[in-house]
């Protein structure tokens, strides 16, 4: 019954966490993009737009659920229920971090660690290609079904890339468990290079992780790759005809991919939990510092606030971050921060190059995509695994 | 627990294979088909097969599927029209799939070995390192075999579509 009792807990904390930063995900894009266009973005609800993605959930929930009446109604409601349901899913594989002692109790900090987690993963995100192709058929209308027919055989396309350059580093690490693969990045050459998988010898897989991020893009259906969708050709692409709830499902599943992709993307090639640098050099200090920095930028921007408010946000934001700071301070703290920390921090910046790139590139035109998927992608990959099974074997 | 979650799992996985075959639109038949796949890999899962109950999602429920779908999605192909039944099926045919079903069970008891008790999680063996092993040392003549198959199926379709269209 502990194993239970744990488990509930362990999954509302993760859920908890998960779902608070996919509405707030939506806030950081929307913010990063309006800066790369040089204007404030959500600014009214809250300091700085703080509380936006709290009006929008209500915003969501209200509106009037409307389902036309040339659509195909039991799939219609079936496949946002389907593109959440198996987006949000995979969550439960990631490692947060190692081992560790609460209260006594010894337990991973993740929610399951399956010997298979990695092939687990990839099953589930083939199957959540049915939630935007149901939904786009459903639909009845000809501009979704353009979108979910390109999104199907767009994301059909690219997961062979996809899954070759997650084999790839596979070979390095000799395991699926995701916490196992983790762990066989940790240890440093030199004493200061990480043996993250990009970096590892005797083949460092960076041109897989370029590759992985690449057919990532075209995986959640992001620009430049975000055919199924293009504004501009097919209105809203397979999302057309939902509203209300409905379209915050797709909307909310495409936020968890991204989520999602960007943690395999982390586990597999930039070392999971793993610190950046050695704790001899003090590594264990650097989250303190950060924060510590960021009260401070805080606090000198409040000292030269010209509108009143100002004078109030920036210091209590500042007091907030020195809080923080002074967590991460605690050594009793750091096995259970310090993994998580890193984590988030190289997930994070995935995320943020995910949004960095929407907001510079312009969209591919669909026959480049898939041209670009089976001529280049796909014969670079499996290029590069040879190079690296063949590395492998002789070196072992 | 397990018991419970058997029952749930082939239950929904004969309930899918029967509304497979009564709908008559083929998008809900193929969800059906889809929902069999997936359920027969839980139930993969429940006994301790994890690879190969994700290799049977990845293999059938992603990629073989979706081709399914796409197809139909393309074609937009509407409702089978239903023609009424005639009578001698309609009175024989119930009892007919009776009878099959009986001789398959007693030729499967038959051929199947002794039953030795099934545990829930007690199948070891099956892990990605167990099945590769077997792929490439005891069938490995098998495994190739199907890859040339495959390519060659591959390469008839390429042929074929590259035909001009009179």
């Amino acid at each position: 019954m502990d194993f239970f009792l744990l488990t509930i807990v362990k999954a509302a904390i993760i859920a908890f966490i998960f779902l608070t930063t996919l509405a707030y995900l939506q806030l950081l894009e929307r913010k990063v993009i309006a800066h790369i266009q040089r204007r404030p973005g959500p600014y009214r609800v809250g300091p700085h737009g703080f509380l936006q993605p709290l009006a929008d959930v209500i915003k969501l929930i209200t509106k009037e659920d409307v389902v036309p009446p040339h659509v195909n109604r039991t799939f219609y409601i079936l496949a946002p229920f389907f593109a959440v349901f198996f987006a949000l899913i995979p969550i439960c594989l990631i490692p947060f971090g190692p081992q560790v002692e609460i209260f006594g109790i010894t337990t991973l900090m993740q929610l399951t660690d399956l010997p298979v987690g990695l092939v687990m993963v990839l099953a589930i995100g083939s199957i959540g290609i049915y939630g935007i192709a149901l939904g786009g058929w459903a639909s009845n209308n000809k501009y979704s079904l353009l979108g979910s027919l390109r999104s199907s055989a767009q994301m059909v396309s690219y997961e062979l890339a996809l899954t070759i350059a997650i084999a790839t580093p596979l070979l390095l690490a000799n395991t699926l468990s995701l916490q196992e693969i983790t762990q066989a990045q940790s240890g440093f050459y030199f004493g200061f290079l990480p043996r993250w998988h990009i970096f590892q010898m005797p083949w460092p897989q960076i041109f897989s992780f370029i590759i992985f991020v690449i057919a990532a893009f075209a995986e959640t259906n992001r620009l430049p790759f975000d055919m199924p969708e293009a504004e501009n050709e097919l209105i809203g692409g397979f999302h057309t005809e939902y509203s209300s709830m409905k379209f915050a499902g797709f909307f909310m599943a495409e936020y968890a991919g991204i989520v999602t992709i960007c943690s395999i993307g982390t586990v597999l090639f930039l070392g999971g939990y793993n610190p950046l640098f050695p704790p001899e050099l003090g590594s264990n200090f650097v989250p303190a510092f950060l924060f510590l920095g960021g009260a401070a930028i805080l606090f000198f921007h409040a000292l030269q606030a010209e509108r009143w408010r100002d004078k109030i946000t920036f210091p209590l934001f500042g007091v907030v971050f020195l809080g923080i700071a002074a967590i991460f301070a605690v050594p009793m703290l750091w096995p259970y921060l310090l993994p998580v920390f890193w984590f988030v921090m190289k997930a994070g910046v995935l995320i943020f190059l995910f949004i960095w790139v929407r907001g510079t590139l312009p969209r591919f035109r669909y026959d480049q995509l898939m041209a670009f998927a089976w001529k280049f992608l796909f014969p670079i990959a499996l290029i590069n695994l040879i190079i690296t099974s063949g590395l492998v074997a002789v070196v072992s | 627990m397990d018991v419970f979650l058997f029952f749930l799992f082939a239950a929904i996985a004969v309930g899918c294979a029967v509304n497979l075959v009564l709908q008559t639109h083929p998008i809900s038949s193929a969800i059906s088909l889809i929902g069999v796949m997936v359920s027969l890999a839980a139930l993969y899962l429940l006994l301790g097969a994890e690879f190969i109950a994700a290799a049977q999602v990845i293999v059938y429920a992603g990629a073989i599927m979706v081709l399914f779908i796409f197809v139909i999605m393309l074609l937009n192909t509407g409702s089978e029209e239903t023609e009424p039944v005639n009578a001698l099926s309609r009175f024989l045919g119930l009892p007919l799939l009776l009878v099959m079903v009986g001789l398959l069970s007693v030729v499967m008891l038959d051929v199947a070995p002794p039953s030795q008790e099934v545990r829930f999680g007690s199948f070891t063996g099956g892990g990605a390192a167990d099945v590769g092993l077997l792929l490439f040392t005891k069938y490995l003549l098998p495994f190739e075999a199907t890859s040339v198959l495959i390519l060659i199926a591959i390469l008839g379709a390429v042929v074929l579509a590259m035909r001009e269209v009179d």
